[in-house]
């Protein structure tokens, strides 16, 4: 039997939070989703079409694919390119230009690069083919790290001496501060990421509205939760309130998930990233532990990408941080299309652009 | 209108194969324009043309497919069986009455004479379902690496009754939109057993050949302007190719559609829409209005069609476009599947 | 970023497991959520438990909702 998923797009529901939310509209309202799995769920379930008006749904930068720079693409496809090697990668990835070409491209060139769906899978790679070098391109935001870390605990379980990461990942929370410092858009709320928070809780949005007078509330996936969340901010802002609250409360404690944040950090530290859009921000990335360094790709292989470039026109980072929509980009539809992206906002099945040209808009 | 780049470094992707738009674009552009015909323009199914120059007589239907599906045996079929009923259905799909297939093996070397055998007795049995026969073929062996065991290429044969027309560019506004059954499930029973993602999921192949079904809806109305198998990029594909070649649009109704539960779940952990998985047993038909409810029923109670359904409507507007209505009321549009569906995190 | 569903737990030795959703059962590893038992929901992301789910609060929810949903089809 199916459980907890489909009583959560009953239209009735539905509709009677749509009414709730036109009522509490009273003014131009834009609401910031962070999270590409929520822009996709708007876009999927046709959301905006129960929304009034005034009420705006920008998209925000928690997009991994989106936000992965093309040095650090750049840097996934040259180890890719070393003969006798394996990478392994979340299907997300394959399609993301870098500064010359996609892993999808990489590998019909003839490198060993393959979709999993776990990195559990890549670890079983690695120990199935000792004699290979199994490197796995580790994209992802506090969802997915926990997995990660927890894989490659298993591989120093396992000894294994041919499993490698490549990490790139990245941290929410630090995004948001960038977003909110940076001020270029007026936000009047947060629908924060619920399964970031299944991990993280919500301690870690407290700065927001307590430093910034923005409401946060932490939000599930399927249409009726995405509504309620939607309602739930509304209402803090009719009511003058700003707190954390969370509306995805059958996922979400307050206190997150400890055990996995512990294996987190046993395995990475913090460091500064380079984020597609929002250029560097200081720790909101995650790198391997000296303890770890040895499962450091980059560190066990000598490469030498290309000089890195970006595509002239492409209006990704500003889409990225909610200061213009896909259609203002030059590049949008014409030269940029799913079938051949220029940017990652196009290739993400969550990335902005991509949704705007495969569901539609307002 | 947008520009399309194919394959910028000038290779050919395992995404030019899925069925989506960049199939579409390799033949529009790089098959069609140096073949180019009246026949080949229409880009159906299957090919229909009249043996005489003055195009009276009977009309024949002329198709191929190739099947290079991985692993050779899945639940529900194997690559034998989709051979005959791919083509089988390509040939349905146009009215014909599918006659004679030709099949071609391209064997890698090393493949068990077991596994030969038992493709083999599959095809034999496929081919009694639909009545059909196989009357020629060609067999190749190569080096090993070469064709994951086995490749088929099938082209079959068969007879458009007098008059009759049903084509992609034939659906009209106000036509009802009939889906014979659920969607999905060949494509997850494929995926299912794919080495790097697996699964139990209880979903089998709806491998089956439709031309029994086709031929009991033709008997029962004069008004079935549109046949499509849903095969590799989905419903939505196929119903975006229809939409295009009509100049119309199409409104469907998500909750109308089915989708086994074993899908649903499958495409939920992979992060897949079942609106884009291939399906080889399922067809959707584009009827006039005023026969859709006859042709439902007797869908029903045919063989491979008990399930079928009514999802939609032929409109006027957004022409060219598939827009469908959710389950929670809003709207969306629905586009061709772009390249290959991997499965994602994110 | 994140597509995770909730899936039944119907196997679980030693932080490895199976799990199910409509009927498709996949391996699913439990390091991240070593409390888990036979029976429970849990949120399963790339392959991992990362949270049980609280049924009694899934419950809660979907009473709101169903009332609103009453609501809404009596002022309709």
């Amino acid at each position: 039997m199916v459980r907890y998923v489909r009583e959560f797009h009953d239209p009735a529901a539905a509709r009677g939070l749509a009414a709730t939310i036109e009522r509490i509209t009273s003014r131009s309202v834009n609401l910031m989703e962070v999270c590409c799995t929520h822009t996709v769920a708007i876009f999927r379930h046709g959301i905006r079409d129960l929304l009034p008006p005034p009420l705006s749904m920008l998209s925000g930068p928690g997009c991994p694919v989106c936000v992965t720079t093309n040095a650090d693409i750049d840097k996934a496809i040259a180890l890719a390119e070393q003969p006798g090697v394996t990478l392994a990668t979340f299907g997300d990835m394959m399609k993301v230009p870098g500064s010359y070409q996609s892993l999808q491209q990489v590998k019909a060139d003839g490198s060993d690069v393959r979709v999993v769906y776990s990195p559990r899978d890549a670890v079983c790679m690695a120990r199935d083919n000792p004699r290979r070098p199994v490197m796995f391109f580790a994209v992802g935001f506090e969802t997915t790290v926990p997995t990660i870390a927890a894989s490659l605990l298993e591989a120093e379980a396992l000894g294994l001496k041919n499993f490698y990461l490549i990490s790139v990942h990245k941290l929410i929370p630090p995004a948001m501060l960038a977003l909110l410092q940076a001020g270029e858009v007026r936000i009047d709320g947060f629908i924060c990421p619920g399964h970031v928070s299944v991990v993280i809780g919500s301690q870690p949005y407290q700065f927001i509205p307590q430093q910034y007078g923005v409401p946060c509330v932490i939000t599930g996936f399927e249409p009726l939760d995405v509504l309620q969340g939607i309602e739930m901010l509304l209402r803090q802002i009719a009511e003058g309130r700003a707190e954390v609250e969370i509306q995805y409360r059958r996922g979400v404690r307050p206190e997150g998930n400890p055990l996995a944040r512990e294996l987190v950090s046993r395995v990475f530290e913090t460091s500064d990233a380079d984020w597609r859009g929002l250029g560097c921000i200081p720790a909101s990335g995650l790198k391997l532990r000296p303890e770890y360094r040895r499962f450091d790709a980059e560190e066990a292989f000598a490469i030498n990408p290309p000089p890195t470039k970006e595509h002239k026109g492409c209006l990704c980072g500003d889409i990225l941080r909610g200061v213009k929509t896909p259609p203002e980009c030059p590049l949008f539809a014409e030269a940029c299309t799913p079938e051949s992206p220029v940017g990652p906002c196009m290739v993400s099945s969550e990335g902005t652009c991509a949704g705007w040209y495969q569901y539609g808009s307002r | 209108m947008a520009k399309r780049n194919v394959a910028r470094t000038g290779k050919i992707l395992l995404a030019h194969g899925s069925g989506g738009r960049l199939s579409h674009e390799l033949v529009a552009k790089e098959f069609v324009p140096p073949w180019a015909n009246p026949i080949l323009d229409q880009l159906n199914d299957s090919a229909v043309f009249a043996l005489s120059a003055d195009g009276a007589g009977p009309r024949l239907a002329f198709t191929t497919d190739s099947y290079v599906v991985k692993p050779l045996f899945f639940k529900g079929g194997d690559i034998g069986r989709l051979a005959v009923c791919g083509t089988v259905n390509d040939l349905a799909m146009v009215g014909a009455k599918p006659l004679y297939l030709s099949v071609s093996f391209v064997i890698e070397e090393g493949l068990s004479l077991a596994n030969l055998r038992a493709v083999v007795k599959s095809m034999r049995q496929a081919a009694a379902e639909a009545s059909v026969q196989i009357v020629t073929g060609d067999t190749k062996v190569v080096e090993g690496g070469a064709a994951d065991g086995l490749f088929v290429n099938t082209a079959g044969l068969g007879l458009v009754p007098p008059g009759l027309e049903i084509g992609g560019g034939r659906a009209r506004v106000g036509d009802a939109i009939i889906l014979s059954g659920s969607i999905g499930d060949h494509g997850i029973a494929v995926l299912s057993q794919r080495e790097g993602l697996e699964f139990e999921a209880p979903v089998a192949s709806d491998v089956a050949p439709l031309n029994g079904l086709v031929a009991a809806m033709l008997a029962a109305s004069t008004n079935v302007h549109v046949l499509r198998d849903p095969t590799r990029g989905g419903l939505a594909t196929s119903l975006n190719e229809i939409a295009q070649q009509s100049g119309v649009g199409i409104q469907i109704d998500e909750p109308k559609i089915p989708v086994k539960d074993g899908v649903w779940g499958a495409c939920e952990m992979l992060g897949f829409d079942p609106l884009y998985v291939a399906n080889e047993g399922k067809l959707v038909a584009i009827v006039g209005p005023e026969d859709a409810e006859n042709v439902l029923n007797v869908m029903r109670e045919t063989r491979y069609g008990e399930e079928a359904t009514i999802i939609g409507e032929v409109v006027a507007e957004p022409q060219e476009k598939v827009l469908m209505k959710t389950t929670i009321g809003g709207t969306r549009i629905v586009h061709m599947l772009v390249g290959e569906m991997l499965p994602r995190i994110c | 970023m994140c597509l995770a569903i909730p899936a039944r737990v119907v196997q679980i030795e030693e932080g490895l497991g199976l799990v199910e959703l409509g009927g498709v059962v996949r391996e699913a590893s439990f390091m991240l959520l070593p409390d888990a038992q036979v029976g429970d929901y849990v949120l399963l992301h790339a392959g991992y438990a990362l949270q049980k789910l609280d049924e009694a609060e899934a419950e809660e929810t979907i009473r709101l909702l169903t009332e609103l949903a009453e609501a809404g089809r009596a002022e309709a």
